[in-house]
This record gives structure tokens, sequence and C-alpha cells, in this order.
């Protein structure tokens, strides 16, 4: 059970100290790093990044969902497929989804026409790919569970009953 | 013209907490853990659904008592959560907050010249209803000693053998105690020896941790027929600004509370009914989100209290705290220091009545980057002050 207090919080917010995890759940602190240490070498936590609003920055950051649609064959599986295309940096989020479509891909570059190209030369060649449908990112309104914008003013009184 | 203010207005002073307020207005860099309310938003379902009530031009006058059918759904909801058995058509009443309750029942039941017994430190609203109702208020300090738990002790030593109603708030705001069953046993026996009313504002009942479960003192042995229990949407389903809330009692109690209502509030907002209907269907799982966020918090803030070297009276319920100020400051000093020096908002302990002086109540009900800032703040304090 406190693995999984221990993960909630890391999931909430990855920079609370083992200090801070250790005074919510009421474990100790050396329990905390080890429950850590654990989950990290069990492969359960495989990272830590922070959450962007890129919007809010000067630099352009251009993403797309791309949907895929593939052919198998007696030699080739999704897996397959899935290993080619994930050890392209580009693609940032991969998975084999129901539906329409075969996989869902998330890309990110620095313009669009970085993207097109990544997509026209890497990805629509692969022998398997029959079909890329690319959908460019415009606004983000909710990363990660973490909602976007300016939202966060607290408008309650300062002292109540 | 000059308005001549009733005695009764007269007699009440203003909030303990609107100075603290004031002060707090002239910065705009305090954190604050002086507020009584939830910094979750209502859930989106009951939201939604109010917003939905609305397109549909869902405007009008409820029943008196409330929307038959959000009746039913609290009778279900007291039921399954604290074992309450209230018949909705005449043992149940949804008003404009638990407040407006409350203040229903001191008007339905209190004569001039009756003495009510509150349990302190309690919610600052008990005493002036009190005695805006023309009644007089017997106070029963509890102490940290005794866990802020009221006793019997208590009562006798207090007199409120002598008393016509007892109020109880647990869990309590402000110190976050609870009352067990086994608590609650001699103080049930106490109200039906000397044939005490109880009014017993439950509105944190959802807020219990380190694995208590809430007890209703009408759950008791002979209580039910002398109990008028109040609980509402604020605190567990951060429906504050709704207003709305609820008594649970025999028919005859709801009956009279329902004859003020109908000449005063009419009905609860039509809106947050709706929202209340749907908070009760299908919230329950955004209610246990927010209360297990709120036991860390708890836990989090006890923890560094004690680290900052400052007494705290270990919480069990709502979403407060209340520790112990250091030697050589009165409550007041303390919290106006840390507001004036530091920026961060609590509310002295007097405010609350007998039993909360030296104390101050510290509300979690902000999130964890702040309370941890503001918990330095305190620890900065405290070294520059001691």
């Amino acid at each position: 059970m406190s693995e999984r207090e221990v993960l909630e919080l890391l999931r909430e917010n990855a920079r609370y100290s083992t200090a801070d995890i250790a005074r919510m759940t009421g474990l100790d602190e050396s329990e905390v790093e080890t429950t850590i240490e654990e989950l990290e070498a069990a492969g359960v936590v495989r990272g830590y990044q922070a959450v962007v609003d890129w919007d809010k920055l000067e630099d352009e950051r251009v993403r797309a969902e791309v949907e895929l649609n593939v052919t198998l064959d007696r030699e080739t599986g999704y897996a397959d497929i899935a290993e080619r295309l994930a050890r392209f940096p580009q693609v940032k989020a991969l998975r084999l989804v129901s539906g329409d479509y075969d996989f869902d891909m998330e890309v990110e570059g620095d313009s669009i026409r970085e993207v097109s190209q990544f997509i026209s030369e890497k990805v629509a060649p692969v022998p398997e790919i029959t079909q890329t449908v690319t959908h460019y990112v415009m606004t983000s309104y909710k990363e990660n569970g973490i909602e976007l914008g300016d939202g966060d003013d607290d408008e309650r009184l300062s002292v109540s009953p | 013209m000059t308005f001549e203010l009733s005695e009764r207005v007269q007699t009440v002073p203003p909030s303990g907490i609107r100075r603290f307020f004031e002060i707090a207005e002239e910065r705009d860099d305090v954190i604050s853990l002086g507020v009584g309310e939830p910094d979750f938003s209502t859930p989106w379902a009951a939201r939604d659904a109010a917003i939905t009530s609305l397109e549909q031009g869902k405007t009008s006058y409820t029943a008196n008592r409330g929307m038959r059918e959000l009746r039913e759904s609290i009778a279900d909801y007291v039921a399954d959560r604290f074992e309450l058995g209230y018949d909705p058509d005449e043992e149940i009443i949804v008003t404009a907050g638990a407040s407006e309750a409350v203040d229903l029942a001191f008007r339905a039941f209190v004569d001039p010249g009756d003495t009510v017994a509150i349990a302190q430190p309690a919610y600052i609203s008990y005493e002036p209803g009190v005695i805006f109702a023309g009644g007089e208020v017997l106070s029963v300090p509890t102490t940290e000693e005794d866990d802020f738990r009221l006793t019997v002790e208590g009562l006798e030593q207090a007199g409120a053998d002598e008393a016509d109603m007892l109020v109880l708030c647990y869990p309590n705001n402000p110190t976050g105690a609870i009352m067990t069953e086994a608590d609650l046993e001699p103080i049930a026996e106490f109200a039906r020896e000397h044939d005490l009313l109880v009014l017993s504002d439950e509105i944190y009942a959802e807020l219990t941790y380190d694995g208590n479960e809430h007890v209703s003192i009408a759950t008791l042995e002979g209580m039910r027929e002398r109990t008028i229990v109040f609980n509402g949407f604020s605190k567990a389903h951060a429906m504050t600004g709704l207003r709305l809330g609820y008594a649970l009692g025999p028919a005859e109690a709801i009956n009279a509370m329902n004859k003020i209502h109908q000449y005063t509030m009419l009905s609860a907002p039509t809106t947050a009914q709706h929202a209340a209907l749907e908070a009760l269907d299908s919230c329950e799982n955004d209610v246990e989100a927010m209360v297990n966020e709120y036991d860390r918090r708890r836990q989090f803030v006890l923890s560094r209290f004690r680290e900052i070297g400052m007494d705290v009276f270990e919480a069990k319920g709502a979403f407060y705290c209340f520790p112990e100020v250091p030697e050589g400051f009165t409550a007041e000093e303390f919290a106006e220091g840390i507001l004036r020096e530091q920026g961060v908002a609590v509310v002295p302990g007097d405010v609350f009545g007998e039993g909360g002086s030296g104390h101050l109540r510290v509300s979690y009900a902000t999130g964890l980057d702040d309370l941890r800032e503001a918990l330095a703040r305190i620890e900065a304090f405290v070294e520059d002050h001691t």
C-alpha cells in the first residue's frame, strides 16, 4: 500500500523531497528512499519529467499527433514496427490503440517543416505503414493531468470561520 | 435617522477574525492558513448538473423542505455512511448551508432565558446564533489534556445539567478533535438524564482520518428522539459557495424548523440542490480523493510543527490542526506577528471560545507548496522570537 501511496505522490509532483513524502505518508525517510529505489529498479518508475506549457515560451515547439495504419505479415508484428519507430528521438510517445487506426504517435520538433519532413521521409516510407494522418497540436489545455493556463488564483477570503 | 439596534444585535461583538482579515488584506503576499473552506473545486459532475439544471430552466422554488429526490438521496446517504435512519418526507429539511439549519434550530427551540451549553472551542457562529434567538450561552470548555473531547466532568463543572440544550461539533472546527462511540456514550447518558436537546453539527463527518469512522451521537440508544443532526455539502463536497446543508431530526422538530424556513428562506437554492443530488449520486470517488489529500497534508503539517518545536494536538478530523503558541506569546500576538512579519495568516484559538486560548487554528485546505512555504516562514518567526 505504501508503494502505491509513494507512486501517487511522485506522479503528483516528482520534485517532492523524500522528507516531504515521508511526512505525508507517515513513513520514515529511509523507507521512502528504499521504496523509490525499489520502484526504479523494478522498472515501475521509468523516469521523471517536467510538465511544460510550451505556449509560454518564445521558442517555437511543434507537436503533432499522428495516426498510423499498418499492414502485418507473417514476419512482422506490431511490436516490430513499434520498436523501429520508437527509436526515433522525435517520437515522444507511441501507443497501439483500438479503433480506426493502429498506432497513436506523438511527435515533437522545432518547426512544422521539421515534423513534416520526419513523417514523410522517415515514417511514411516504412514498408508496413499504409497510411499516416497528422494532426498538429494548436493549443494544449491539459497535460499529464495538469491543467495549463492561468486558472490557479485563490479567490477565497484570507481568513474565514 | 439613527438606527436603534436591538439589544440582541448590540450584545454580539464583531467577529474576532475580522481584524485578521483586514490586516491580511493590506498585503498581497499572504499565504493563508486561515480559511475554513476547501481549496478544491466542486467536483465537475456536480457543477455540470448545476449548469444543466440552469439550461433546462429549473430556476423555480422547490418544496420548502427541499426537492423530494434530494431528500431521498440524503436519507440513503446518511443511512449508508453513518447508520442514521430518517424519513425523507418528515424528518429531513434542506437548507441554505448547514449554518441556516443551525440558526433554524436555535430559533425553533430557544426561548428567552433558555441556556444553551456549547462545547468549546467551537465554530464561531453558534454563540451569536443563541443570542440572536434570545438565549444564554453556557460555555463548556474542552482541554488538550482530554484531546479536546467533551467529557461529563466538563459538563458538570460548567453546570450544564441546568441547561436546556447542548451543541456539539465533531469532527471539530477549530481543533480537529473527534469523538468515538466510547467518548459519546457518557455524553448521551448525561443528555438523557438531564433532558437536554442535542444539536450535533457533523458537517466534517466525512473528514475523519487514521482509520477512525465518524459516529453520530444520534445513533446511540435513546438519542435519536432528542438530537438534531446537521450536515451539508460545503466541506467534503467542496461546495461552500453553493450554500447547501440539511438537518435530520424527529418530525416534530423538523416541522418546527420548517415553519421558520418557509417564512424566511422559502427553499434552498434550486441550482445548488441539483448539484447536491449529483454530488451524492456520483461524486463518491472525488470525495475520497480529497479526503486522502487532506490526510497527507495533515500528516505533513503535524510533522512540521513538531520539527519546529511547537506542541501540536494530533488532530484526527476536519482540515484544521491546533498547535500551541510558544511560551511568551498570546495566540493573538503570535498570529498577528506571523501575519505582519511573515505574511502567514492563521486564526488565534481564543476567537473560538474557552479552551482555545494559547492555540492557533491552522487550516491545511491549501496546496502542499504553500503549506511548505508557510511552515518555513512560521519556523523563521519562531527562531527570530524565541
